[in-house]
């Protein structure tokens, strides 16, 4: 005789990860830091993209960088000359960054300084389009890149990240007139499975849009800065 | 690769909802999952993985169930539900809109455990393939 016992669970698959994210969130809102989760293919540009803005930026916001992208990593030094302290995170073999290894590069970085003196941190996830877009790391903000040449059907095979994403970034659009690519296909893609996050065409090459971009950061700034211990910000569905 | 971080994850969470709440029985004869067609997690992957994740775990033998759920969009013009042609148009046929809300197949969800009644086997026979429905 066969009477199935059962327990209800309905707790998300990666509750694991998410209780480590809430709980590094609770750190950023008590530090009133804004912390964005910077995502994209490798080769996107986001290294490039981070030293221009984090250049452009130092004079305004307290800012620190985990970097988790070995393969790309940031000048640390020149970073640092501006006043930008960069904090490897160890992954491992790991394809993305999850909520423990974030939380292992806090500890390194508030080795270092005050954490609650930042205005500002950046998360640079490993270079994949897949599973960082479902491992949160206690980020307010997520930031995906797609660079002009990477084709415009990436949104389409690549669906979550874009869905997830609080704001793309179309890079590299300086490199358009050699591309047989259209700029407006590409951004439809990312219409089509997020119609409302916000997407910017960038070149750290030219500098263009980085001012539309930097505007995008100083209002999520100025929205974390209004609700102080604000409540998880979370994504659409 | 990813998938064995995933499995990692999945019985992470599977030991903290054990140490919150304490299981009837202590041998899982099944977990069930629910798995939207709308993540980056691949039910099949999963599978594979998860005999090699559970090994020397509480959950050792245990097996694990996986329902799909499709990808289902609800137009927000016309309020019909439609199912996109995953990786080519995310767009509702009816008033080609683009996919505002998504009803179903965002799911990662570990939705029961079931436990085994009997005692385990005393001797393991693993040359024998498992029976699925008797499992
Ligand atoms: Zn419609």
């Amino acid at each position: 005789m066969h009477m199935p016992l059962e327990d209800t669970l309905g707790l998300n698959l990666l509750a694991a990860n998410q209780h480590q994210a809430e709980h590094n969130r609770d750190h950023f809102d008590t530090w009133n830091l804004l912390c964005l989760n910077v995502m994209s293919s490798p080769g996107a540009g986001k290294t490039s993209l981070l030293e221009r803005s984090l250049t452009a930026l130092a004079g305004e916001f307290a800012m620190a960088v985990l970097e988790g992208d070995m393969t790309t990593q940031l000048d640390a030094q020149r970073l640092e000359a501006v006043g930008v302290p960069v904090v490897p995170i160890t992954t491992g073999r790991a394809c993305h960054l999850d909520a423990a290894m974030v939380s292992g590069g806090l500890r390194l970085l508030a080795e270092r300084l005050d954490p609650a003196s930042l205005d500002l941190l950046w998360v640079e996830n490993v270079g994949n389009l897949v599973c960082p877009a479902e491992f949160e790391v206690g980020e307010h903000r997520k930031v995906a890149l797609l660079s002009v040449t990477e084709g415009d059907d990436k949104p389409l095979k690549y669906p979550v990240m874009f869905r997830e994403a609080d704001c793309v970034l179309i890079t590299k659009v300086d490199l358009l007139p050699h591309l047989p690519v259209e700029v407006e296909r590409i951004e439809a893609h990312v219409r089509q499975v997020n119609p409302h996050c916000a997407v910017i065409r960038v070149s750290a090459t030219t500098g263009e849009g980085l001012a539309a971009w930097h505007g995008w950061l100083r209002e999520q700034r100025a929205a974390l800065a209004a609700l102080p211990l604000a409540a998880p910000l979370v994504g659409v569905a | 690769m990813h998938e064995v971080d995933m499995t990692k994850c999945l019985l992470l969470s599977m030991n903290d909802w054990k140490r919150q709440h304490a299981p009837r029985q202590p041998r899982v004869s099944t977990v069930h999952l629910q798995v939207g067609a709308f993540t980056c997690v691949e039910p099949d992957q999963l599978v594979f993985t998860w005999e090699a994740a559970v090994q020397g775990s509480w959950l050792a033998g245990a097996r694990l169930a996986i329902e799909p759920v499709p990808l289902v969009g609800r137009c927000v013009l016309c309020a019909s539900t439609y199912a996109p042609l995953q990786e080519q148009a995310y767009r509702s046929p009816c008033c080609d809109h683009p996919m505002e809300e998504i009803v179903s197949g965002r799911e990662l969800r570990i939705r029961s455990v079931e436990y085994a009644l009997d005692d385990p086997p005393a001797i393991a026979t693993p040359s024998t393939p498992a029976c699925a429905p008797c499992a």
